[in-house]
């Protein structure tokens, strides 16, 4: 009989390090994905999951099943990930500072040329690489809201602990995320004949 | 329901959560704004953009740097488990010093009536302070010299001489 995550974490919290190993087995791939996603950088996203399980696995002894095991995991996951990306986005402020700010995930979405940008990211880089920079470019919540939803298909309720907010908050998070996803990927969701006139009637 | 309304349940309706009421109610207003419809589909198709993302896998080493991580950590002890906080433990600690402490001073052996008789006598003490600091009472208090000396020996004879002396 397989046992639920709850269960495992409680054997772990008894002295059962096998019980560890199933949940980083069952949780690694989602949680570096997610934290790929987030941070864009692989071996960050592994440090952060290592991060993670470690910290899990610290608390083991103070565990008490009063949620799921995934909203305590992707919530640890959530604040390490925001908190690099801050400090990520700093350190690059203090280097760039003198420097021409090119940053290529946030730049295009922010210029007027974003058409001739948007092409210019589809010869440099792949498609999903292109997908992966315009999600990365949502406010923080709101990725966090979407990756959440979308690769991770947590409930509504399990997002909105996360996230520390309402349900009817978080719909309205998620509408406001996918809305500006639209437009900012437009050439991929669009037939081209479209394109032109909608971006007006549908910027955020 | 209007197009701001739609906005809100929109999301539960394509991906299926939205509870049959709402589900009736988002479609309705499908079936009416063009607008809203379109808007729908697009989110359709960007669902499908979005699913292009590949998975990416862990590195090979990932379980090794993990377990070697976790070998690190240091194992619970049997007192840390008893004494989970410092402060607890000073505590504790303190505790059990004051107790020592108390358990070797010097005890009273004589007992609640030695400590009673005890009692008394400070009570008398107390009770003829006032007497005992006056110096002008004591100076002339000419009984004193009449005080025999002191003899342990025979204390009965000279209790009963002493009687007699004052009937003669």
């Amino acid at each position: 009989m397989t046992r639920s995550d709850v269960q495992l974490m409680l054997d772990v919290k008894a002295g059962d390090d096998s019980s560890f190993n199933l949940l980083l087995q069952k949780y690694r791939t989602p949680l570096v994905n997610f934290l790929y996603r987030m941070v864009r950088d692989t071996a960050t996203a592994e440090d952060l999951a290592q991060e993670v399980f470690l910290r899990v696995y610290r608390a083991r002894k103070q565990y008490s099943p009063s949620a799921k095991f995934t909203t305590w995991l992707f919530r640890i996951a959530t604040n390490l990930a925001l908190n690099s990306v801050r400090d990520n986005r700093h350190r690059q402020m203090e280097v760039s500072l003198d420097a021409t700010p090119v940053d290529e995930d946030v730049a295009p979405l922010q210029l007027p040329t974003r058409e001739m940008r948007i092409d210019e990211h589809m010869v440099e880089r792949d498609r999903a690489d292109f997908i992966r920079g315009v999600i990365s470019a949502l406010p923080e919540k709101q990725r966090v809201a979407v990756l959440l939803h979308k690769y991770e298909e947590m409930d509504y309720g399990e997002i909105a602990r996360i996230l520390d907010c309402s349900e009817s908050a978080l719909k309205s998070l998620l509408f406001r995320a996918y809305e500006t996803l639209r437009v900012q990927l437009a050439p991929l969701v669009s037939p081209p004949a479209r394109h032109a006139g909608k971006e007006a009637h549908h910027e955020m | 329901m209007k197009c701001e309304d739609v906005s809100k349940e929109l999301i539960p309706y394509l991906d299926r959560r939205a509870n049959s009421a709402d589900r009736h109610e988002v479609e309705e207003h499908l079936a009416a704004c063009s607008a809203c419809h379109a808007r729908a589909e697009e989110l359709r198709r960007l669902w499908s953009v979005l699913d292009e993302v590949p998975i990416v896998e862990p590195s090979l080493g990932f379980d090794a740097r993990m377990r070697a991580r976790i070998a690190e950590e240091p194992q619970p002890r049997w007192f840390r488990w008893f004494v989970p906080q410092p402060r607890l433990a000073l505590s504790i600690a303190l505790l059990l010093a004051v107790s020592v402490w108390m358990s070797r001073l010097p005890q009273d052996n004589s007992g609640l009536a030695g400590s009673a008789q005890s009692e008394h006598e400070q009570f008398q003490v107390i009770k003829n302070l006032d007497v005992l600091e006056n110096y002008d009472v004591l100076s002339k208090f000419d009984a004193l010299d009449e005080v025999p000396a002191e003899q342990p020996a025979q204390p009965d004879k000279q209790n009963d001489q002493q009687q007699q002396d004052d009937g003669g």
